[in-house]
């Protein structure tokens, strides 16, 4: 029951939603509403008509009745028949006719609605190409189909209602014209837009004045720029002509210069170098600049910067270039004299930076120097005599002894000197400004003359001994005095700190060592030389510091032994100023060694005349020819000395003794078993040696001592011509040492006897002053005259042996001073000075008027001008010409010529 | 020290040598160098001082005469010039003696301009040289007196005995 209820219900509700959904009446309404007028088209309505015809035709059915009874009546209907077929054709033709005309203007309204849709369509603008998918496409189409027909449609309602009337047409001309008017309408704003439009823009048509006016100002600028611009601006064509110039040089014109090229205008230097590089430019095709001086006649001597930039037609073709130029005359002068500045500047700066970074210094060191100097100098010049005035005495005739003694001082004195120069070549290495000669020497020579000179002044009892091993060339080349002076300092070093035993020096060749420099060519060879003794050594710890300037071994050291620790620092020093290296090996108590090696290059023995002369008098006074190849000496003290202050200078004091036999062993013996009986034959002398003078101090205790000559007896012949060789060849040193010394002596003499006089006649000082110092070194005097008068009266008052003669001077000049000096000589006197307006002054010699006998040689200074040509020298009477400025090789041979 | 001083003494060389080179000086300065010894120790520096000396002068006296409203006396510029031609030419003094014989020919010439031209060469010329052997000399002063003091204790004890 309830199911069944509850169906039923579902279904009533069905029936209600349904009914809801579909509200029937409304639909049917409307559908009715439509379908009832749709049919009701022009065919309804001829139906209707056609029915409402059969209604009257209900008689017809009747009518056979009515045939049956009339033939009137028959006729009569076929009458009717024919009548209404007649009627109905006429109304059938009537209505096609109607049909048609009303087709057409259908046809035409609905062409003109098409195109007033059109119209709309493009008023309202609707998108016909937007859709692109199809069904879009389609279901616009359908849209538009469906608003066409929804057109059509309410023409059709109106049509319905109106149609075929005159309403309806006038309604519809109505909206047409509706239509139009709105057209109109649209169009008469756009019209009105368009005007508007039109207006703003004759309105902005201002700021484009505006613009060629401002235009016009930035030309005239420009313009104003490219004629007062300092700058030359030109355009030229690829022959380099010139097809416009701004600011040209003034005096040209135009015509001057357009068409033509820059060496058609111009002359002069720079001109074809500018024509050059503009041509280079046009070639190159790239835009340049340079620096160019010109050096015209038109605006003389101006340099100009000039850019050139070669130019394009469209077809990149190059058809010409453009042209600037810069005077840049001053700028380029400024900065050559700026760059100069800066030059000096930087220079000036650097030295400045110099001097201040050692200004401390100097302050001590100056007065340190000054006193130095001062003192070396002092201490130099009267040793110098002392050793020049022994030099002296030793070519007067002496006896054996007194030669020794000589000798003696000589070499002391030449150590004492040695000394002296020692302290000032270390200041001299440690500048940096020692010089090394390069002279030849025989090593074997230097090890025994220093060997010799150590046992000279040797006290103690040691034997002093030299190997050269055989291989040591006899000739080398190297600064012997150094070399010299290195083994006397180690050799008096060895002999102040050994007490017994030997001290001795070695030297053998050696290969080159890894220290040696590059520069070293294969001529040299390297000598290694041993200093060695069997002294006290030198404890490990003191060697590093052993070649330090006035450090000694130890405190104790130099208490007990003096010195000044200088020597091995000299001695370092100086080898290796010379390329070498100086060492040492020692041990305490057993002796040390000093080794340095050197380089020296290998002289011939035989080719140099100078060598000759050196060894000359050596060779005379040396019976031995072997001498210079010996390779082993030994010296012993053999003579005792005495020192005794002030007491008188009796003999030798010293004998050194040399032996030359084949086996020093034996040797050695034969003389190391003798000395303890050193006794007797005493002839004692007082040694100042200077070269030795802190030791010599150090040992001035033993004075007293005795040496005897154990050897006395046996003072050989060997012994002999030993000392004798020594004594020459120390003097032969001695002469090279000195020699400046001695020669300035001799000079000094020579122009105190021969004393010539000379005439210099010059106006400049400083000339003057050169000549005099050069004729100073030369070792003479001059007078000096300002000019010609001067001259004429110098040689008027007394005779002269030269007279140098400038030739352009004020008053008079040399030319004429010497042609009247020339008249003189001639005549005899002064006429024609006279005559020539000079001033002579008159004096009782006058009267004597002699003559003089001989031509004064005058010799011109020139300046080598045109204007003091040396043929107007000679033809002035002059002997001979220098050339300025005057140097001393010029007035030394002037000299040669004319006084020797 | 030791390396200051050799460091000094070579550039002093170089600036010596710089001075050759750029034509300041030529041999005739050497060759006065070489006049100079202990006889007159101070020589060069005395020529130098009376060459600059005579180098004021002289220009002095040429400018004054160029400087003359009307009639420039040429004759007496050239007497100046050829004074300080003969000057520079002594002490080796290459520039200036340069200036001076182009100089000398402008004054021959009696070209005006070309004179006052050539007489500020010649002046900035020889104040130039004049600064720069000024630093030469001052150098030279430095590095002579640059020997250490040790040297001079040295001297003492050895020579002289003291300590």
């Amino acid at each position: 029951m309830v199911c069944e209820m509850e169906t039923d219900q579902t279904e009533e509700m069905d029936v209600e939603v349904l009914s809801s959904m579909w509200p029937e009446d409304v639909g049917t309404q409307a559908d009715n509403q439509f379908n009832v007028e749709k049919p009701a088209g022009d065919s309804d309505t001829l139906k209707e008509v056609d029915i409402a015809e059969k209604r009257t035709m209900a008689d017809l059915k009747r009518l056979p009745e009515l045939l049956n009874t009339t033939d009137q009546g028959s006729s009569q209907l076929t009458n009717l028949v024919r009548q209404w077929e007649y009627m109905q054709d006429h109304a059938v033709r009537l209505l096609r006719e109607e049909l048609k005309i009303l087709t057409k203007q259908r046809e035409e309204a609905e062409a003109k609605e098409l195109k007033i849709i059109e119209e709309h369509n493009f008023e309202t603008e609707e998108p016909e190409n937007v859709p692109v998918l199809d069904e879009t496409s389609h279901l616009f189409r359908r849209f538009r189909q469906k608003k066409r027909d929804e057109l059509v449609d309410s023409k059709r309602v109106v049509i319905d209602e109106e149609f075929d009337t005159v309403a309806y047409w006038k309604q519809k001309a109505l909206s047409l014209e509706k239509m139009l008017e709105a057209s109109t309408e649209r169009e008469r704003r756009l019209i009105e837009k368009l005007n508007e439009s039109l207006k703003t823009m004759e309105s902005h048509s201002a700021p484009v004045e505006e613009l060629t006016q401002n235009l016009k100002r930035a030309e005239g600028f420009l313009h104003f720029i490219l004629q007062n611009a300092p700058i030359v601006m030109g355009h030229q064509d690829k022959d380099l002509r010139y097809l416009f110039i701004y600011n040209k040089f003034p005096s040209l014109r135009e015509q001057d210069i357009l068409g033509k090229t820059d060496v058609e205008i111009f002359h002069g230097g720079g001109v074809k170098e500018s024509q050059d590089f503009k041509r280079e430019v046009l070639e190159k095709g790239k835009a340049s600049k340079r620096e160019i001086t010109f050096e015209t006649d038109l605006f003389g001597s101006k340099t100009f910067l000039i850019y050139v930039e070669p130019v394009y037609n469209k077809a990149r073709e190059k058809i010409g270039i453009n042209y600037m130029g810069m005077e840049v005359t001053d700028q380029v002068r400024k900065r050559e004299k700026m760059a100069k500045l800066r030059e000096d500047n930087a220079v000036r700066k650097a030295m400045e930076s110099e001097l201040t970074k050692t200004i401390h210094i100097t302050e001590e060191t100056m007065r340190a120097k000054q006193m130095l100097a001062t003192m070396s100098h002092e201490i130099r010049s009267p040793l110098s005599g002392v050793v020049g005035m022994a030099e002296i005495l030793s070519t007067t005739k002496l006896d054996k002894e007194q030669r020794q003694l000589l000798n003696v001082m000589i070499s002391s004195g030449d150590l004492v000197l040695q000394l002296i120069n020692d302290i000032l070549d270390l200041s001299k290495v440690e500048s940096g400004v020692m010089k090394l000669e390069a002279t030849k020497f025989r090593p074997r020579e230097v090890v025994k003359h220093v060997l010799q000179t150590a046992a000279a002044s040797l006290k103690k009892d040691l034997t002093l001994e030299g190997n050269i091993a055989d291989e040591v060339p006899i000739l080398v080349v190297g600064d012997v005095l150094r070399i010299r002076q290195i083994l006397t300092n180690l050799i008096s070093n060895a002999i102040k700190f050994t007490h017994q035993g030997k001290v001795g020096i070695k030297l053998k060749v050696i290969s080159e060592p890894s220290f040696a420099s590059e520069e070293q060519n294969e001529t040299s060879v390297w000598i290694c030389c041993d200093v060695y003794d069997t002294g006290i050594g030198i404890p490990e710890n003191a060697l590093p510091c052993l070649f330090k300037k006035y450090m000694q071994a130890s405190a104790d050291h130099a208490r007990k032994y003096g010195g000044t620790g200088l020597g091995l620092a000299i001695c370092k020093q100086l080898v290796e100023l010379m390329g070498g290296q100086l060492t040492v090996t020692s041990q305490v108590n057993a002796g040390s060694t000093f080794t340095f090696i050197l380089p020296y290059k290998v002289a011939t023995s035989d080719d140099h005349s100078d060598d000759q002369e050196e060894f000359s008098d050596m060779v005379d006074h040396q019976p031995e020819p072997d001498d210079t190849t010996e390779g082993y000496f030994q010296f012993k003290p053999l003579l005792g000395s005495i020192y005794s202050n002030g007491g008188p200078v009796i003999g030798n004091n010293f004998l050194p003794h040399k032996v030359m036999l084949t086996s020093p062993v034996r040797i050695i013996n034969g003389f190391g078993a003798e000395p303890s009986n050193n006794t007797g034959q005493s002839e004692t002398v007082q040694v100042g040696n200077g070269g030795y003078m802190d030791e010599t101090r150090q040992n001035c205790p033993e004075s007293g001592h005795e040496y005897g000559n154990g050897n006395g007896g046996c003072s050989s012949k060997e012994s002999e011509s030993c000392s004798s060789s020594q004594a020459s060849s120390e003097g032969g040193v001695l002469e090279m040492e000195s020699e400046i010394t001695v020669s300035s002596s001799k000079e000094e003499e020579k122009t105190e006897t021969s004393k010539p006089k000379i005439l210099l006649v010059e106006d400049n000082k400083i000339n003057i002053m050169v000549a005099k110092s050069m004729m100073k070194q030369l070792g003479y005097t001059m007078d000096i005259a300002n000019n010609g008068v001067e001259a004429i009266n110098a040689v008027k008052e007394s005779s002269f042996d030269l007279v140098l003669m400038d030739v352009c001077m004020p008053v008079l000049d040399g030319l004429k001073a010497t042609r009247l000096i020339r008249s003189y000589e001639e005549s005899g006197n002064w006429d024609a000075a006279l005559e020539a307006g000079v001033d002579i002054k008159t004096s009782e010699n006058d009267q004597t008027c002699v003559p003089p006998t001989n031509r004064l040689p005058i010799v011109a200074m020139t300046a080598n001008t045109l204007a003091e040509s040396s043929e107007e020298c000679y033809a002035n009477g002059m002997d001979s010409f220098i050339s300025k400025p005057v140097t001393l090789q010029k007035l030394k041979e002037c000299i040669q010529q004319y006084l020797q | 020290m030791d390396s200051h001083v050799a460091q000094l003494q070579m550039q002093y060389r170089n600036y010596i040598l710089s001075l050759y080179q750029q034509g300041f000086l030529d041999d005739q300065f050497t060759e006065l160098k070489s006049l100079q010894d202990d006889g007159s120790p101070d020589f060069v520096a005395e020529v130098l001082s009376l060459f600059f000396d005579d180098c004021v002068k002289l220009v002095g006296n040429m400018a004054r005469a160029l400087d003359q409203t009307g009639t420039v006396d040429f004759s007496q510029v050239g007497a100046n010039v050829h004074q300080l031609k003969g000057s520079s030419s002594s002490v080796g003094a290459k520039r200036v003696k340069g200036l001076c014989i182009n100089f000398k020919e402008l004054c021959e010439a009696k070209n005006y301009e070309g004179c006052v031209r050539c007489l500020q060469q010649v002046d900035i010329e020889y104040k130039t040289l004049k600064a720069k052997l000024q630093d030469m000399f001052n150098v030279s002063v430095i590095i002579v007196h640059m020997n250490p003091v040790s040297v001079w204790d040295d001297f003492n004890k050895i020579i002289l005995g003291k300590e």
